[in-house]
């Protein structure tokens, strides 16, 4: 029976679940020295200078670093970005000149204890001249730097015939529609240790997540290392939902200080730096608008947004903006499009991707404008988005411009279908009839639903070497990341099923760029896609010669051998001789060895629908998500249990960015979300139980096993769910244009309801 | 997030936590549950010299009833509450406020005394001594002091203890069975703080409200009765409609706070909801 599909506990659970789990804070070696940043207390200012002096006198200091001690070292680049021109606005590792955000590293403390580090950093005083914040995305462009506009670029996607769709139109709704700013607060904050080899010169960097191969080569180049002088290794990671693992400038100053002070260095964020200094993402403001014939199809979509990105232009440069633009359209056909975003620089902190980038935002963005076209209409909204589903005649479906550097085609799949299930599965007349009788009974409750089409299985390519030993256990190493989604699992199960074993010997390695050249990492939904394909194609290699050296053995053509469980047998002849797995390696000169490279140049284009029915109390303003359904096609699970984990997973971040997260600041840019107590994660209370409808309708024709990706699944149209549920609630469509809809805002939209209404 | 360095003492009876009171309460502080001043430590926000641990202090782990009061002693954690810890309608009413402080972990180790001394505006231990005018016992070298709620609340974490003085215990009446209690709270999410609450405390005799006692807390300073609604409610049926009025009154009573979760606006609606919750809540029973 094929492990493909099969709802396999998790092989990593083990030490996670008794207490033995290896995350960063666990590693501690002999002779370290902690690293503790000074950060700045202002948003904006010319940093005049540094007073150091009493720092230094500190009988506990080992060092105290300012920019000028790291003047060799540039800002960090980019990971991803094909925009030109962006590097003037890359955050150097120390402030130099400008502060541009609270909690920019002004300076590095170094000591033998974080106490003692943290002590020291109190005496460091930055001598700020503080300048008038940018704090608004939309406000007028300034000057950033000398010859420097806040506008870093403009994103601009678009095709047809715009001006026509207009001029034709039978109606035209516009909208303005603003997303707060929130991120990913991984439950583990960053953490780097680099340490020192004395035999081999190599400097070893834990705490890595997420991409340890290209942070390998970026610290290589930013510190002047030979590339085989350094490695990275992942530990077990506590969350990373895009903005853990990226290369930031505690990274680069632990390496560094490993190299100047010849000590190992450990640097352990806290969660006050983690909620000021880590990415963060979403927040824009949107002016968008469409045109649309009679029967409410849209002709024509103009969209028009600026997104707040923070400081600096960190790792991801420009792509928030740019994966905005290409996912605004989603599973429409809207024949004349437009969208331009302004990335703005403002004197908060720097964004990042968070799991979704672009689709959270833009599902919210265009499902609010097909619930505002059936209200203008005085049509269903689902009968809207029926009219204006890309059929699944249409596939594969390309729109005229590409997406992280790739062409957007969207691989197969049937939204109308998918959508018609789905209602089926959830009882959509039901649940209507329900909140109907409630309704009359005096409470106010509500339905909202959102459709979002999802991208995932970014390539270019994935390596994969699988190795049976001759003591018959078996090694999948990967160029892929954990950061916590089940890759030991799913890809054991993938080689397993490959190679007609059982998952008992099966060990996964990722995120240790000593044991594989290269590798891609954990981003984009992509490792199930595109290390799972590479795990494919190396298992299959591997059984070939796995059976080839037994039928040499067995005297017997490998077309009639097969691997069952540990052993090789004779097909029509199970009981009669056999070879064990461990001595076909033996016999094979000690090991058998496979490799495979994946490549792909397209990404792969799962789809799907979330349904939020909400409560809200008048009086209080408290709102209240009864239920919350994912329908999703991921063309095929391999672990459908494992699927359904990330979507719930993703769905309570995407109540929480509904309702509760948001990163708020003052005028004068002092954030003020700076404890879990004022940013407002979610907890268990909050959350419904995720209902999940999974379905394998639509596999795509571009891996061997079919599969589409499930890390964002869960999250993508949760804010457009949400808000079309509290509209409904309210009686209002269309009430609800921001996001988190926060009880304080609530009580503002309640106060705009017709009185007869109270 | 690692505190200062400070000197740690862990006397074993009140005598000598006083003695360490005296000489290093200027610059020191009590440590009890720890709940609210260990984080304000790893913050830096709160950078005690001395730290006295009473926690070792037998003698102060009490709750007991003694002469209609119930006396409760400063080591008495906040989970003690969600049992049962007394008769009468006090006794009755204590879990169903104590399950809306913090969470579990918090409640395990915080003690109701602790909360009073920090007097934080959204405590809901305050707000109940503040409402049933409760009495508290503060000693020191110099002496000891029974004060009243109108007297130790001043503001927001601040009330008239002086560095050498140690709330030792707080005596709430007990309430007899002609009390009639409703309490009612929002916050953001389970176990955070409250952006508003209301306790109400009705005595009835023959249908007719005889006493009323209403507290509001969370959204404003510190704890206070609505001394208004309380008498408008005094001598009433308690009918919903005088409810709402209750509501309505002490919404129009306060300055209300304002922080990020709660413009002053919507926070005098939240407590005319509160006030209303919880006087239904009391006239139901």
């Amino acid at each position: 029976m094929s492990l493909i599909g099969r709802s396999v506990k998790r092989l990593e659970d083990r030490p996670l679940l008794t207490g033995s789990g290896r995350f960063a804070a666990d590693i501690t070696v002999p002779g370290m020295l902690y690293m503790r940043i000074v950060r700045s207390p202002v948003a904006f200012g010319r940093l005049a200078g540094l007073r150091i002096a009493e720092a230094l006198a500190h009988p506990g200091a080992v060092a105290v670093w300012t920019a000028e001690d790291v003047a060799d070292i540039p800002p960090i680049g980019f990971r991803m970005t094909l925009v030109p021109g962006l590097e003037p606005y890359r955050q150097p590792i120390l402030a130099d000149g400008h502060v541009r955000f609270v909690g920019e590293p002004v300076a590095a403390v170094f000591a033998a204890d974080p106490y003692t580090a943290e002590d020291i950093a109190d005496l460091v005083a930055p001598e700020i001249e503080p300048l008038a914040p940018c704090l608004h995305p939309a406000a007028p462009p300034r000057e950033y730097a000398p010859g420097r506009s806040t506008e870093a670029t403009v994103i601009a996607k678009a095709y047809g015939d715009l001006d026509a769709a207009f001029a034709g139109a039978h109606a035209v709704v516009v909208l303005e529609l603003t997303i707060g700013r929130h991120s990913g607060v991984p439950l583990e904050t960053r953490g780097a240790i680099a340490v020192p080899e004395a035999d081999s010169g190599i400097l070893r960097l834990y705490g890595a997540a997420k991409v340890p191969h290209y942070n390998r080569q970026a610290l290589a180049a930013m510190l002047g290392l030979p590339l085989d002088r350094i490695h990275l290794h992942e530990g077990h990671v506590g969350g990373g939902f895009g903005i853990r693992g990226e290369l930031y400038p505690e990274d680069v100053l632990t390496c560094a200080a490993v190299m100047r002070l010849g000590r190992p260095v450990k640097w352990i964020e806290d969660r006050y730096e983690h909620l000021v200094a880590a990415n963060q993402s979403r927040g824009s403001v949107h002016r968008v608008r469409a045109a649309v014939d009679e029967h409410g199809l849209i002709v024509g979509l103009d969209d028009e947004f600026w997104f707040d990105q923070g400081a600096y232009l960190r790792t991801h440069g420009v792509v928030v903006a740019d994966l905005t633009c290409a996912m605004l359209p989603g599973p429409y056909v809207i024949p004349a499009y437009r969208s331009v975003g302004h990335v703005r620089l403002t004197n908060k902190t720097p964004c990042g991707t968070y799991r979704a980038p672009g689709r959270f935002e833009a599902s919210f963005v265009r499902e609010r404008l097909v619930d505002a076209i059936a209200d203008r209409l005085g049509l269903d909204p689902i009968v809207v988005r029926r009219r204006n589903f890309i059929a699944k005649t249409a596939m594969p479906f390309r729109r005229e411009f590409s997406a992280l550097g790739t062409e957007i085609v969207y691989d197969t799949g049937d939204y109308a279908g998918l959508l018609g299930k789905f209602l089926n599965r959830v009882g959509w007349e039901t649940l209507r009839a329900d909140v109907a009788r409630r309704r009359q009974a005096g409470e106010m409750i509500g339905l909202g639903l959102g459709f979002f089409v999802e991208k995932s299985g970014l390539g270019p390519f994935d390596d994969v070497r699988i190795t049976l030993g001759g003591d018959g256990a078996i090694e999948v190493i990967t160029g892929a990341a954990s950061v916590g989604q089940g890759v030991e699992t799913v890809m054991a199960q993938i080689c397993a099923d490959g190679l007609g074993t059982g998952l008992d010997h099966i060990r996964v390695i990722h995120g240790q760029t000593d044991r594989i050249a290269r590798g891609m990492g954990a981003f984009a939904s992509r490792v199930t896609v595109m290390t799972g394909a590479a795990v494919t194609i190396a298992a299959a290699k591997l059984r070939d010669r796995l059976l080839a050296e037994a039928g040499r053995l067995l005297q017997t053509a490998p077309d009639r051998l097969a691997v069952i469980g540990d052993r090789v047998v004779v097909c029509d002849a199970p009981s009669g001789p056999s070879l064990d797995l461990a001595a076909i390696a033996r016999s094979a000169g000690g090991e058998l060895t496979a490799d495979a490279t994946f490549t792909a140049e397209h990404m792969t284009y799962p789809y799907g629908v979330h349904l939020a029915q909400v409560r809200i109390e008048r009086d209080s303003c408290a709102i209240t998500v009864e239920r919350f359904f994912v329908g999703y096609d991921v063309g095929r699970a391999v672990n459908p249990m494992l699927v359904e984990g990330q979507i719930a997973g993703g769905a309570a971040q995407g109540i929480g960015a509904s309702l509760l997260e948001e990163f708020v600041h003052d005028a004068s840019g002092q954030p003020q979300s700076v404890t879990l107590a004022d940013y407002l994660m979610p907890t268990i209370s909050e959350i419904p139980t995720i209902e999940v409808a999974l379905f394998e309708d639509a596999p795509t024709p571009l891996n061997p096993l079919g599969v589409k990706g499930a890390g964002e699944a869960g999250i993508a149209a949760a804010g457009a769910a949400i808000a079309a549920a509290v509209d409904d609630a309210l009686g209002r469509p269309g009430a609800v244009r921001q996001l988190p809809i926060t009880p304080n805002r609530l009580h503002a939209l309640l106060a705009e309801l017709p009185a007869e209404q109270h | 997030m690692k505190p200062v360095s400070f000197r740690y003492f862990a006397p074993r009876t009140v005598d000598q936590a006083l003695e360490l009171l005296a000489t290093h309460g200027g610059e020191g502080k009590i440590l009890a549950g720890g709940q609210s001043l260990v984080p304000a430590m790893n913050f830096r926000l709160a950078r005690p010299a001395s730290l006295i641990d009473i926690n070792r202090i037998d003698s102060l782990d009490y709750v007991r009833e003694d002469g209609g009061e119930l006396r409760i002693g400063a080591l008495a954690r906040h989970a003690r509450f969600e049992g049962p810890v007394a008769g009468g309608a006090l006794g009755a009413f204590l879990p169903r406020v104590a399950r809306h402080i913090g969470h579990l972990p918090i409640r395990t180790r915080g003690t109701f005394c602790g909360s009073i001394a920090h007097a934080d505006p959204a405590s809901e231990w305050c707000l109940l001594a503040a409402t049933l005018d409760a009495g508290f016992l503060v000693v020191s070298r110099r002496g000891r002091r029974n004060v009243r709620p109108n007297e130790y609340f001043v503001g927001a974490l601040t009330t008239i203890l002086e560095p050498d003085e140690l709330l030792t215990e707080i005596r709430l009446p007990l309430l007899g069975e002609d009390w009639r209690t409703g309490f009612a709270e929002f916050s953001r999410r389970a176990g955070d703080f409250a952006l508003a609450m209301c306790a109400a405390f009705l005595r009835f005799e023959d249908d007719r409200i005889v006493e009323a006692r209403i507290g509001l807390g969370g959204a404003t300073d510190r704890p206070s009765r609505i001394a208004a609604a309380e008498a408008l409610l005094t001598g009433s049926e308690g009918a919903p409609d005088i409810f709402r009025e209750a509501g309505n009154i002490a919404a129009e009573t306060i300055d209300p706070l304002e922080d990020i979760h709660a413009s002053a606006e919507y926070r005098r609606d939240l407590v005319r909801a509160m006030v209303a919750r919880a006087l239904d809540q009391a006239s139901a029973r």
